[in-house]
This record gives structure tokens, C-alpha cells and sequence, in this order.
């Protein structure tokens, strides 16, 4: 587990580690949850609490990309409950859940910080303004036959992304 | 203008991204390609006048021409209109400090954001950068902390806590290590600021926070970002990195004894980690609970070391302070509300975005003379302001002056300055239920009146809404509110009331209307 061992030197290195883990497989599997106790000398208990706290972190395989639709008050305040109906309906999935095509996981968020362009969406690590039921089936078909049409985090971050061990 | 490269502002603030400014850059550099005119594309940060997003701007001898918002589709046209030298389209603004939205604002903290390029310490510094930081490595750590405390800076977070005072307590605590922790955990509908002028202008937070270790004696710190802003993420890192390149962070900064080292944590998806003390204990590496307190975090906090917590906006307001001194800050505001506040105008309103302003600009001036009103046309009903821990306020309230004094006094709060907007369709009671199932999903669960009572809450508005025994069901949801108010560990349960109250308060008939439904169709039964 090199993930392990880059990060066990950091201060509270648990999360840090379950960012790694899941950014390298997509989730937590249930077997990390042991050798995560024992390598951080927590009890399995422990790490099983954070884990199950963090609404980010996810016990199961998602789909290839990661749809989080905003259902707090401004984008409430723009029709984010009729495009949240939209969006169900169309995917034919709910909340947590993910499309028969494994396309797509559809997830909830409170908040993407989007607000005078409300509603928003997050597709993956890419941000979305304005976002009509329309505009949603549209970035929908783009994403699923060219997943990296929109980018938005340049190649020369991304290495910083990671963080660097300090 | 031979010889001397046209440069060209496209943003890469991700609210631009979201409504495509990416494609308009590679247009741009497209179009210029093809037809051969040679220019130079910045990508700077948002400006803040969200509702011209994309904005592209052209720098000309007269100074920075804006254009928004463009779309790809758009960029042939521009430069059919001589857009490089300023030329008239139908998307033209003029020149962009000439705009009414942007010209009467007072720009501290936001003063270098969409201006310069955020990941170019050359620029940081061309445009007074590093200047405060410069003046801190002088000084004495009681003398950096009179000038923030001279300031009269409260913390920007929401709770509005004198800057100097939490400084002060930091570094009179004697221990072997102390932190800085800088809470980027902007959670709360209707802000964006945090995440703005972290892309827009990081070095800005980087050189507070260096400012504060130095004050406090810190020598590590940490910002806790949150996992929904990855953009912001990435380009903090990246701003980080550079710092340490150019001597700003690390070991014997700048040639001086002065060490401190700054690293980038990520949350993982929980509101409560907005609390100070749960965001302490997720720094940590364990569940985002709340601690009781006391212990202060000044005294007590990270890894059980005196700790300095401050949002954002508080520490990107240090290096201003450091560089013009506490009075030239403390000019700007009103009564015990010293400075300048970024508002942010969100939801349905026209005009949203950034402004800065003084204290004491009522609601009324934010939202018809800054934002134009709502986006839909339709009359403003409400506005949540300061997230959604705080109240919902009717028309008739929207003349307050936003202090913090006055708005404590209403039990509104100015938090950190977001204010959302709804138009007249909006169903209060929904709005009500919504802050309690709020308050259900994100509860730390420690304390009972949070944990349970958003719980009874939410099933007691369910009933409300229902019409069923409505009066009975307002008295007990009143005393609930009362009991989580009174009861609750932290502003989570302690605040969620606040929403609740003052729809019922102020849009009563919503609470009543199957009720009145109901009613109805008994009397037609009979």
C-alpha cells in the first residue's frame, strides 16, 4: 500500500489517505478499513467512524463519472428541485445511485459555491452555471462520449492537486 | 502599439468556467491565430460581476475594456468590432472600473482579485503584494497584533469576533507549537466569496496567514478547503508551491529568522466542518464533532495547541492592515462594524456577484441598486441571509443597515455576507421544512437538541404543511425551536431555529394554507 506509506508521515494522515484511496479506486473498500487501522495504530472502529461520517466517501464502486447536482437554497431559489426531478428522471436513478450503463453516480451536494449562477452542477471535477434541464441532457451526451471535453482543471495544476508531502 | 503584445483577460474563477469561459479563451486564440494578430491571454481572476460572466477584457492605453457576457459564438464578431483596441459591440461595457456596479465599490480585500494573474508572484507583487508581510517581518509580534487590533477587523466567518483579541490570546499562550488554521470550509448557500479570491488572488491568503504566524509565534498552518471546490483547490496548492520557491513560506523566510510552513487539507463533505472546533478535529483526522467549549482553540486547539482560526476573508484582510495600518481600515464602516464586507448577491437576482462594500449599505441599496432585482422579473419575497443558519427577511426589513449590531438585533445575522434571493413563488413553509432537514443530514450528532430536534422539526413542519392541527403544531414547533436555541452545543443546532422562526414570523399565511384548504372542503361538504 504506497498510498499508505506516502502519507502516514503527515499529521491526522487519515484523511488525507481516504482522499488517495478513493481518487486511486474510486471508493473505500472494506478491506482498507483493517490495514488502515493497523498502520495508523487506530482501532478499526475508529477509522470505520470517519469513514461512515463523511458524506464524500463512498463504500461502493461508482459509476465513470460523478454528477453532483446543488439542492441548497440558491439554486432552490432557481429551480434546483425541478431540475433535481429532471435529472432522476432522465438517468432513471436517485440519489447514491448509479445508471444502469455505470455512466453516471448521481449525488446530492449542498453547496458548490455557484451561487449567482445558479442552479449548478458538477460533473466529475467540472463546474456547470445556469443549468436548464436542457443544458443538463446536453453536457449529459457530451460527457458520456467525450469525457474530457470539459476540463477545467489546467494539466499544469494537476500534479498540484495532490498536494505535496511537506 | 508595435511590438508591444495586446493582452487579453479571460477568467479562470470557476463560476466563469461553469458558463464556458474556457471555450471563449480557445476561440480567442483561435480567431487571433487565424488571423494572424499576435496577443497575449491572461487567465485572471473573476472580477465579480458574476452576471457578465464570461468577461473578457482588453488592455488598452485608456485602461482594461470589457466585454460580457461572450460567448465562443461571439469572438468572430469582436474582432470584426476591433475588440483588441476597444472597439463598440453590442456585448461592450466600456471600461471595466467605469462600470456603476464595480466603480462604487470599496475594494480592499478584493482589491488585486480580476486583476492580475493569480498564479504570478511577479504580479502579486507589482500590485502591492507581499508589502504587509514586508512591514510584519519588522515588527514586533505585539506590534502586528495592535495593528490588526487597531483595525477594529472582525472575523469574517459569521460570528464576527475581534481578529486582534483571538491573536492576542494565541500569542500570549506559552506552549512548544502553535498553529494557524485558516477555515476555507465555505459551505454555506449563497457565498462564494472564499472560493473566489482563493482563485482569484492566493498569495493574498498566503501572506495573511504568514502574517498571523508570525504574530502568534505559529510556525505550521493549515487550510482547510473544502472537497466541492476542487478548482480552488488545485490553484491554492499550486500558489503554495510557488511561495515556497520564492522564499515567501518555509524556513528563514526572506533571510529573516521567521519560519512557517503552510499545507492544504481537503474535507470531505460535511457542513458542520465549518464549526471551528469539528473542522480542528477533522484536521486531526477523525470525525468532524464538535468539542465543548472552553477550551478555547486559542489556548487548546489543534493537536491540543494554542491555534489561531480564522475564515478566509478575515486573513485575506491582514496583509491591507499590515501594509496601510490598522486606521486606513478602520475608516472604511460604522458603529462597531470597522472595514469592508464582500456581499455576495446569490439566487434569483439579476445582478449577482461580489460587492465590497462598508458596513451600514442597507439590503435595499444590495439588492435593487446593486442587483437589479430578480432575474425572473418578479417581485423579491425573501432573502435568507448569512447561510442557511440565518433568517429569512421580508421587504419590509430590507432598509437594515448591515451591521452586525443591527442585524443581531433583528436575530438575523450578517454572517459572511451571502444573501440569497427568492422571488414571489416561493413557498415559505417548504423553506422552513428544508432548514431542518438541513439540520438533520449535517448534525455532528453529539448534542441531543440538534440531533433529535431537527428530526421533530422536520416531521413537525411535515404536519404543519399537511394542515393538520396547525395551531397546536406551531405552539410545539415554537417550543422546539426554543429548546435547540438554548440547548445546542454550537451555531448548527443553536442557529437552525433562526430560518424556522422567522418564516413563521414573517410569511404566516404559507403555514396555513392547506389548513385553510382543509377547512374549505369541510364547509362545501356541509
Amino acid at each position: 500500500m504506497t498510498i499508505v506509506e506516502d502519507n502516514r508521515h503527515l499529521r491526522g494522515a487519515l484523511l488525507p489517505i481516504l482522499h488517495a484511496l478513493q481518487e486511486e479506486f474510486g471508493y473505500i473498500d472494506e478491506e482498507a478499513i483493517p490495514l488502515l487501522a493497523t498502520a495508523l495504530n487506530l482501532s478499526r472502529a475508529d477509522v470505520h467512524g470517519v469513514v461512515s461520517f463523511y458524506h464524500e466517501f463512498r463504500r461502493e464502486k461508482p459509476g465513470r463519472h460523478t454528477i453532483k447536482v446543488c439542492r441548497a437554497e440558491a439554486c432552490q431559489s432557481m429551480g434546483a428541485n425541478a431540475l433535481v426531478d429532471h435529472i432522476k428522471s432522465r438517468l432513471q436513478v436517485d440519489f447514491h445511485g448509479t445508471t444502469a450503463d455505470g455512466a453516471f453516480t448521481l449525488e446530492p451536494v449542498f453547496c458548490l459555491g455557484n451561487c449567482a449562477l445558479s442552479p449548478a452542477v458538477m460533473i466529475d471535477e467540472n463546474l456547470h452555471g445556469r443549468v436548464s434541464p436542457d443544458r443538463f441532457d446536453e453536457l449529459a451526451a457530451e460527457t458520456r462520449t467525450n469525457p474530457h471535453a470539459h476540463n477545467q482543471i489546467p494539466r499544469a495544476l494537476s500534479h498540484s492537486h495532490k498536494g505535496h508531502a511537506q | 502599439m508595435s511590438g508591444h503584445l495586446i493582452t487579453v483577460f479571460v477568467p479562470r474563477d470557476s463560476a466563469a468556467l461553469s458558463v464556458g469561459a474556457d471555450a471563449v479563451a480557445a476561440a480567442i486564440r483561435a480567431e487571433a491565430t487565424r488571423r494572424d494578430l499576435p496577443l497575449r491571454i491572461v487567465r485572471n481572476g473573476s472580477r465579480g460581476m458574476l452576471y457578465l460572466e464570461p468577461l473578457v477584457e482588453v488592455e488598452t492605453p485608456e485602461g482594461r475594456v470589457a466585454y460580457g457576457p461572450v460567448t465562443a459564438a461571439d469572438v468572430a464578431g469582436l474582432f470584426d468590432a476591433g475588440f483588441l483596441t476597444g472597439g463598440e459591440h453590442a456585448l461592450g461595457h466600456g471600461l471595466t472600473e467605469e462600470i456603476p456596479y464595480f466603480k462604487k465599490q470599496e475594494r480592499l480585500t478584493f482589491a488585486r482579485c480580476g486583476i492580475i494573474d493569480p498564479l504570478s508572484v511577479e504580479d502579486y507583487r507589482a500590485h502591492g503584494g507581499f508589502r504587509g508581510l514586508e512591514n510584519a517581518l519588522a515588527m514586533s509580534q505585539a506590534e502586528i497584533v495592535k495593528a490588526v487590533t487597531d483595525s477594529g477587523l472582525r472575523g469574517r466567518g459569521g460570528a464576527g469576533f475581534p481578529t486582534g483579541i483571538k491573536w492576542n490570546t494565541v500569542m500570549q499562550a506559552p506552549a512548544d507549537e502553535k498553529f494557524v488554521c485558516c477555515n476555507a470550509d465555505e459551505g454555506d448557500s449563497g457565498t462564494f466569496a472564499d472560493r473566489m479570491i482563493i482563485e482569484g488572488d492566493p498569495f493574498c491568503l498566503i501572506e495573511g496567514m504568514t502574517i498571523a504566524a508570525i504574530a502568534v509565534g505559529a510556525t505550521s498552518g493549515y487550510v482547510y478547503m473544502r472537497s466541492e471546490y476542487p478548482h480552488a483547490t488545485a490553484t491554492l496548492r499550486h500558489a503554495i508551491k510557488l511561495a515556497y520557491d520564492e522564499g515567501w513560506l518555509g524556513d528563514n523566510i526572506h533571510g529573516t529568522d521567521r519560519t512557517f510552513h503552510l499545507d492544504v487539507r481537503v474535507g470531505a463533505g460535511a457542513y458542520i466542518c465549518g464549526e471551528e472546533t469539528a473542522m480542528l478535529e477533522s484536521l486531526e483526522g477523525k470525525r468532524g464533532m464538535v468539542r465543548a467549549k472552553p477550551p478555547l482553540p486559542a489556548l487548546e486547539g489543534l493537536f491540543g495547541k494554542p491555534t489561531v482560526v480564522n475564515n478566509v476573508l478575515s486573513l485575506c484582510s491582514v496583509p491591507i492592515i499590515l501594509d496601510k495600518g490598522g486606521e486606513y481600515y478602520r475608516d472604511f464602516g460604522v458603529g462597531r462594524s470597522r472595514g469592508t464586507l464582500p456581499f455576495q448577491l446569490a439566487g434569483n437576482i439579476k445582478n449577482g456577484g461580489i460587492v465590497e462594500k462598508a458596513f451600514g449599505i442597507t439590503l435595499h441599496e444590495l439588492l435593487y441598486e446593486y442587483g437589479g432585482g430578480t432575474i425572473t422579473g418578479r417581485p423579491i419575497r425573501a432573502v435568507q441571509v448569512g447561510g442557511p443558519l440565518g433568517a429569512y427577511l421580508p421587504p419590509s426589513q430590507f432598509d437594515l443597515p448591515k451591521d452586525y449590531e443591527a442585524f443581531a438585533a433583528q436575530e438575523a445575522m450578517v454572517g459572511h455576507g451571502g444573501i440569497v434571493v427568492f422571488d414571489d413563488s416561493v413557498d415559505m413553509a417548504q423553506q422552513a421544512r428544508f432548514a431542518m432537514e438541513f439540520c438533520v443530514a449535517e448534525s455532528c450528532g453529539k448534542c441531543t437538541p440538534c440531533r433529535i430536534g431537527s428530526t421533530r422539526g422536520m416531521e413537525t413542519l411535515d404536519k404543519i404543511i399537511a394542515g393538520k392541527n396547525v395551531d397546536a403544531n406551531l405552539t410545539l414547533l415554537a417550543d422546539l425551536c426554543d429548546v435547540m436555541v438554548d440547548g445546542s452545543l454550537c451555531a448548527m443546532g443553536g442557529m437552525t431555529p433562526y430560518p424556522v422562526r422567522s418564516a413563521v414570523k414573517h410569511f404566516p399565511e404559507d403555514f396555513r394554507k392547506k389548513q385553510h384548504a382543509v377547512r374549505v372542503t369541510h364547509i362545501a361538504a356541509e
